[in-house]
């Protein structure tokens, strides 16, 4: 499985049954329950808008903030799609809590053993070819699983069909670098709670601008730091040398350094 | 109890006593029940008070290497009877951060992880990585005080063998991870509040900490003088106060530069809880002591010294408590007040700090040569008694 895997999620078809979030927790053994927003219970949630249902969960990053940020490498982007996570390396720093711009992950704080909780993309039904839980279990339609670039035609060839019907973007396709969710909305992204300021660059190309310059910073410093040493190292000596000079009479006094 | 050196405070053990006690009480409790249960960080907040001290910790401890890189690679030796003192300092407070940082964590028992698991990306891993090793580094360059007083002296040469490189190392180490601690934010542009979110963030984390790390070290040779060791002139002192001066001027420049580019001066247009955090650490920490370090006569007074190092570095507070906080409060629209435990485990980890310090100061040769009695007080110390053997030159000691 060398191709991308994405989900179309079309808000025109969602009729708000909480099949999606039902299904996901029974996957993931959660306890049961619908919720409006993010939670260690729901990887998946479905918020309301008027009379829009705007399902939410990880956006699997094409180039994912979370992973950047991670200091151990806990979180990691995987062939298929998925963001997976590690709960063995995590150090628990929360840095991914952070910096992901659509403040996906959150955290067990209640145990001793914390430990970061999202939506798993089902990477592992993924592995034995099946569709994610909540794909599967959606009645409609709006949320449909397959291959990244498939899925990126079809959503544009539903706003071609119907122009009329869609604000003409397709959300995820590029935003923050791409993402494997795609929103398709009849009414602007913005709003429906989705943060319209964060342009079409990764966020971790932020940090790299900063990173990139530390081999910089410790070779020209280093060599740079070894000069000043070398050269005041050689001028105090110099000075102390013609101090001593100084003692003698017979040296010219205007004879500075 | 009087150490020389230090200005006696009264009732200092009992109180240093129970801020310890309390904070060893706060720490079991944060371990025992998490962190959930003890601090107030949030899914919406998940850095609070702690990343604040580590902030706080980082830049006052600048005073390590900035000393040691004026005296030791710029050659200003007039300074070097505050080498040790800086470099005490900052060791202490370096030990302290890290400290903090692994009661911070929420699995404290995978603290060693970045040390074997890397990620390039990530400021985070970087920054575990300069602390890992500017400790080693100030813990070297603190080693010879320390062997010095238990008289093993062939480590010490081989300490100073190595001396140049490894000042130069610490040097680099602390340029990167200063600055990287403001690289940290630079992944929330759509968090951050527009006065503090800037692309420069790096750049001014290095140039505040400039500031902060020399006013530390005016503050604490003041307080050495209080207490009956003026280890530095009023002229050498002056200097310092020169370089701070520069530094805040350099700082405010680019900071106001910046915000007009990024068009962010409007956000100070209208008084509102964002806009005064802002002027608050603008005129606290920066325009105010630059303006009162313009004068001579601040320069060269104790007093004026002191009341100007000691608004540099409750600004640098401010600036960095903003950053870490309120900067971040306006999205998604979330106050964070730290909880008593985490204020507990906060200040229990400081008084370990000044009691660490005091301590050591009693016991390590930190400020050779060590006089009998009480010292004159005198604004210009003349004509010392004997040579001083301070760090770097561990040869000096063949010299005793
Ligand atoms: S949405 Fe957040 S948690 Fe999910 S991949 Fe993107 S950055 Fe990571
Ligand atoms: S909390 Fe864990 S997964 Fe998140 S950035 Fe820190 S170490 Fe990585
Ligand atoms: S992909 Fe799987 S884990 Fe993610 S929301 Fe759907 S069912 Fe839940």
């Amino acid at each position: 499985m060398s191709q991308k895997k994405a989900m179309l999620i079309d808000l025109t078809l969602c009729v708000g049954c909480n099949a999606c979030q039902g299904a996901c927790k029974e996957e993931n053994r959660l306890p049961p329950g619908e919720e409006k927003y993010l939670s260690l219970t729901a990887y998946t949630a479905l918020d309301k808008y008027n009379d829009l249902y705007v399902r939410r969960m990880c956006q699997h990053c094409d180039v994912p903030t979370c992973v950047s940020v991670c200091p151990v490498g806990a979180l990691s982007k995987t062939e298929a799609g998925p963001v997976a996570y590690d709960a063995e390396k995590c150090i628990g720093c929360r840095y991914c809590l952070q910096a992901c711009p659509f403040h996906v992950p959150k955290y067990e704080w209640s145990s001793t053993k914390p430990r970061i909780q999202k939506c798993k993309f089902c990477a592992s039904r993924l592995a034995r070819g099946l569709q994610p839980a909540c794909a599967e279990a959606c009645p409609t339609g709006a949320t449909q699983f397959g291959d990244r670039e498939e899925l990126l035609v079809e959503a544009a060839r539903r706003i071609n069909a119907e122009p009329a019907k869609f604000v003409h973007r397709i959300y995820g396709k590029d935003d923050v670098g791409g993402t494997s969710m795609f929103y398709l909305s009849p009414v602007p992204f913005e709003q429906l709670g989705f943060d319209s300021r964060m342009g079409k660059t990764p966020m971790p190309m932020l940090t790299m601008s900063a990173l990139s310059k530390v081999p910089n910073v410790l070779s020209v410093g280093g060599v740079l730091l070894g000069g000043v040493w070398w050269i005041t190292n050689r001028r105090a000596k110099v000075q102390a040398f013609e101090a001593s000079q100084k003692k003698d009479p017979t040296r010219p006094p205007e004879d500075k350094p | 109890m009087k150490i020389p050196g230090l200005p006696r405070i009264t009732g200092w053990h009992p109180i240093a006593t129970t801020l310890i006690l309390a904070g060893a009480m706060a720490a079991f409790a944060r371990f025992n029940y998490g962190l959930g249960a003890t601090t107030n960080l949030s899914d919406e907040f998940p850095w609070g008070l702690w990343i604040g001290f580590d902030f706080l910790g980082i830049g006052l401890a600048a005073s390590g290497f900035t000393i040691v890189a004026a005296v030791n690679l710029f050659h200003a030796k007039e300074y070097e009877p505050i080498v040790r003192p800086a470099i005490l300092t900052a060791f202490i407070g370096y030990l302290l951060v890290v400290l903090v940082l692994i009661i911070d964590l929420g699995r404290p028992d995978h603290f060693w992880h970045p040390l074997v698991m890397w990620n390039p990306h990530s400021v985070m891993c970087e920054i575990s990585w300069c602390l890992m090793l500017y400790t080693t580094v100030l813990s070297l360059e603190f080693a010879p005080i320390v062997l010095e007083k238990l008289n093993i002296v062939s480590p010490i040469k081989w300490i100073h063998a190595i001396s140049l490189p490894l000042m130069i190392f610490g040097v680099l180490l602390s340029t990167l991870h200063q600055s990287s601690f403001g690289s940290l934010y630079l992944i929330v542009p759509n968090r951050l509040h527009a006065l503090w979110y800037t692309p420069l963030l790096p750049v001014l984390f290095f140039i505040s900490c400039i500031a902060s790390g020399i006013s530390m070290v005016i503050l604490e040779s003041l307080i050495f003088a209080r207490g009956g060791r003026d280890l530095l002139p009023t002229p050498l002192r002056a200097n310092l106060a020169k370089i701070i001066a520069v530094a805040l001027a350099v700082y405010v420049v680019v900071r106001v530069q910046d915000l007009l580019t990024r068009g962010a001066l409007r956000e100070l247009t209208a008084l509102t809880y964002y806009s005064l955090a802002f002027y608050a650490e603008l005129l606290i920490g920066f325009v105010i002591p630059f303006a009162m370090l313009l004068m001579e006569r601040v320069r060269t007074s104790r007093r004026g010294l002191y009341a100007a190092t000691l608004l540099v570095v409750v600004g640098f507070a401010f600036n960095r408590m903003n950053t870490a906080i309120t900067g971040l409060e306006h999205y998604p629209a979330q106050t964070y007040f730290p909880s008593l435990i985490e204020v507990f485990i906060t200040l229990g980890i400081t008084a370990i700090g000044f009691s660490a310090f005091s301590f050591i100061v009693k016991h390590l040769p930190i400020f050779e040569p060590m006089v009998a009695g009480p010292r004159p007080r005198k604004e210009v110390v003349t004509g010392r008694p004997e040579p001083i053997f301070i760090s770097r030159e561990g040869g000096d000691l063949e010299s005793r």
